[in-house]
């Protein structure tokens, strides 16, 4: 099934930070934003994940707008935002339990994410003693403890070291064989195979007032 | 491209045609109100003079509960369809509505004096009246605690919306734990027994104060978004100088 | 499992690891209503007269304070945004957030009341009221106050705000639940008040989860 997004443009802040945006990801796909800091990569993404909504335009399935069924929308993907959505006081298997269960993940997925992951050792050590790349890694292993098609990623290798950004590649790549899609905003080169790119200089609002032509 | 959503041009033409409407007959109806209720009605036999506070007072109640209401029904459908003049519409009124609101307190206080010989009885009234002053000040407090003001707005709304809902149950409460507490041996405001000769002066007053708020509300509106343009055009500029 | 029970579950998890905050509360109770005898003096008529309106407006009190960070850790962590994205309602995130609340904060509130009432010499006949005004009354404060603190999420001074937003809409609870109290001391009928606080109660069940939502929703926008 096709995700895709028409015409959108995106107020922030009262300010018009992208305009006619158009964009599209086949099953197997990836679709990688690059753009300079503040050109509306993570309001691109947010508004992908129906966090935020477009000022204009539609985002929508094969079968239908996000709007229109927001928790089926949010039972189809993965976000992983800047924010890392752990507690310092509960362990590592109980932070990764909390949201694979939510989105009905099983024990046999769990632990292969922390496989997959290298945390295995971890599981109970408490989340404060946990480093910024370990950090990474725990958010990330939410893509693999419960299933969804379609993964959102805000610069998914901040802080993570060469091995682990090979260990992202591979899991992105066994994703999109099985037919998963994603969405990754980044700045650096992932060395990901047949990518879309999306250059989010292209559509740019510039100087523009919004109330242009107003009045 | 706002412009689907809301025309500042329209609003603006709309505003100069209706201004003009509200504004004199505000004003003649504010005096030929005050001049009856000054000069050409009789004192009250319990309350003399101080009857007059009346005049003013019952307006301003009136007015504290309407602009609370036409207040939380504009945040309604600005959260509903999303229409920006409607949050702008609930933003321009809430600081009159809170005005009207200390004027109704303050004329009752005042009127307490003389009648009840003390500034303040927990009355029924006066004091669902304080705690609606309280609803319009967190209402105001709300809109303004944020770096956003999208969020401020949205948020000021939804509290309207809670506001609404409880403002009648707040008021039979209070009314219900003054019976409890206070058995009515207290003066009434406006109670039941109004002379025909106070209720000319109360009817002009009141639709006077109607028209007041009208006028206040588009220029408030009006003023509001041309703030809101001027923010628009000046972060847009910053963003340019910071890309070039 | 189901996200109202997993979210539950976790609150209590939280909270049962930093067992310290709601002690706090507690103790803010406990030392709010102890400072009233000092102020008005331990004539013991005059604190048995005030014993049910300073348990309730204490407890009031202390609710406020636990309010401030009920939503706030998981908008700053980024859970909040999780919890937005998961099949579940943000309505179901909004009432397990409120249930968990009355479970660590509430419920222990309405354990210490009648503690306070002893210090106050509440008159016999007033306990079983109390107990049973807190058990109707805490849940529609944990409630609203939901509200409350998903409206102020992010803003400055949110405490303070919080308070003053949710204040006025609790009145009639604290009107009915000290009446409820004088009339069982009093010897009257308080059938009705006990009624009438259940009505607000089922009244907030179903509303405030809506406002709450709304509230988060435009949050995390």
């Amino acid at each position: 099934m096709k995700f895709f997004g028409e015409n959108i443009s995106c107020v922030r802040g009262e300010r018009l930070v992208f305009r006619g945006l158009n964009f599209a990801v086949e099953p197997g796909g990836a679709l990688v934003l690059t753009g300079n800091n503040g050109s509306g990569k993570t309001s691109l993404l947010r508004v992908m994940a129906g966090l935020n909504r477009a000022t204009v335009g539609k985002i929508a399935w094969s079968d239908g707008p996000i709007s229109d069924d927001p928790e089926k929308h949010h039972g189809r993907l993965h976000f992983i935002g800047h924010l890392d959505a752990q507690k310092p006081v509960l362990s590592v298997g109980e932070n990764l339990e909390m949201w694979a269960r939510l989105h009905g993940g099983t024990d046999e997925k769990i632990a292969m994410a922390i496989k997959k992951l290298k945390l295995d050792g971890f599981e109970d050590l408490p989340g404060r003693y946990l480093s910024a790349g370990q950090r990474r890694r725990l958010s990330l292993a939410r893509l693999v403890a419960s299933e969804a098609p379609l993964w959102i990623l805000d610069e998914p290798t901040i802080a993570l070291d060469e091995g682990s950004v090979a260990a992202v590649r591979a899991l992105i790549s066994e994703h999109r064989d099985a037919g998963g899609m994603a969405v990754i905003a980044t700045n650096v080169e992932l060395g990901l195979s047949d990518t879309t790119k999306l250059d989010m200089r292209d559509y740019a609002a510039g100087q523009d007032d919004i109330w242009e032509g107003v009045s | 491209m706002i412009q689907k959503y809301a025309n500042p041009a329209r609003f603006n033409r709309l505003a100069a045609t209706l201004l003009p409407w509200f504004a004199w007959p505000a004003a003649i109806l504010i005096f030929a109100g005050l001049y009856f209720a000054l000069f050409n009605s009789p004192p009250d036999y319990q309350q003399g003079e101080s009857v007059r506070i009346m005049y003013v007072h019952v307006p301003s109640a009136w007015m504290a509960l309407f602009v609370y209401t036409c207040m939380a029904i504009s945040c309604a459908v600005g959260l509903i369809w999303k229409h920006p003049l409607a949050h702008i519409a609930a933003q321009a009124a809430a600081p009159i509505g809170a005005c009207f609101t200390f004027v109704c307190l303050m004329t009752g206080s005042l009127w307490g004096k003389p009648i009840w010989g003390t500034w303040w009885v927990w009355d029924a009234r006066l004091t669902s009246v304080l705690i609606l002053f309280f609803l319009y000040l967190g209402f105001l407090a709300l809109q303004n605690a944020f770096d956003d003001p999208a969020r401020g707005e949205r948020s000021a709304a939804i509290l309207a919306l809670v506001g609404l809902i409880n403002v009648p149950i707040i008021h039979y409460s209070v009314v219900w734990w003054n019976t409890l507490h206070q058995p009515a041996s207290v003066i009434k405001m406006a109670g039941p027994a109004i002379h025909s000769s106070m209720l000319l002066p109360l009817f002009l007053m009141a639709i006077g104060f109607k028209l007041y708020f009208l006028t206040l509300l588009l220029l408030r509106m009006k003023a509001l978004m041309m703030a809101r343009r001027a923010r628009g055009m000046s972060m847009a500029q910053l963003h340019h100088q910071a890309a070039e | 499992m189901n996200a109202l029970a997993l979210i539950l579950r976790r609150e209590i998890r939280l909270s049962m690891r930093q067992a310290g905050d709601s002690a706090i509360i507690v103790l803010f109770f406990v030392l709010a209503a102890i400072l009233f005898p000092f102020g008005v003096g331990p004539e013991p008529n005059m604190l048995a007269r005030m014993a049910p309106g300073v348990v309730w407006v204490t407890a009031l009190l202390a609710a406020m304070l636990s309010f401030e960070r009920l939503f706030a850790p998981d908008y700053e962590d980024g859970s909040l945004e999780q919890l937005a994205l998961g099949p579940a309602p943000l309505e179901t995130v909004a009432l397990a957030k409120a249930a968990a609340h009355w479970l660590t904060t509430g419920f222990p509130l309405m354990i210490a009341a009648p503690l306070i009432a002893l210090l106050y010499r509440l008159p016999d006949a007033g306990y079983n009221t109390l107990l049973i005004t807190m058990a109707l009354g805490t849940p529609t404060i944990s409630l609203i106050g939901t509200v409350g603190a998903a409206l102020t999420l992010g803003a400055r001074r949110g405490g303070v705000l919080l308070s003053l937003l949710v204040i006025p809409l609790i009145i009639p609870i604290l009107i009915f639940g000290t009446a409820a109290i004088d009339a069982a001391i009093g010897g009257y009928p308080f059938r009705q008040h006990l009624l009438l606080l259940g009505g607000f109660f089922l009244g907030a069940l179903v509303l405030t989860p809506i406002a709450t939502a709304a509230a988060l929703r435009q949050a995390l926008e």
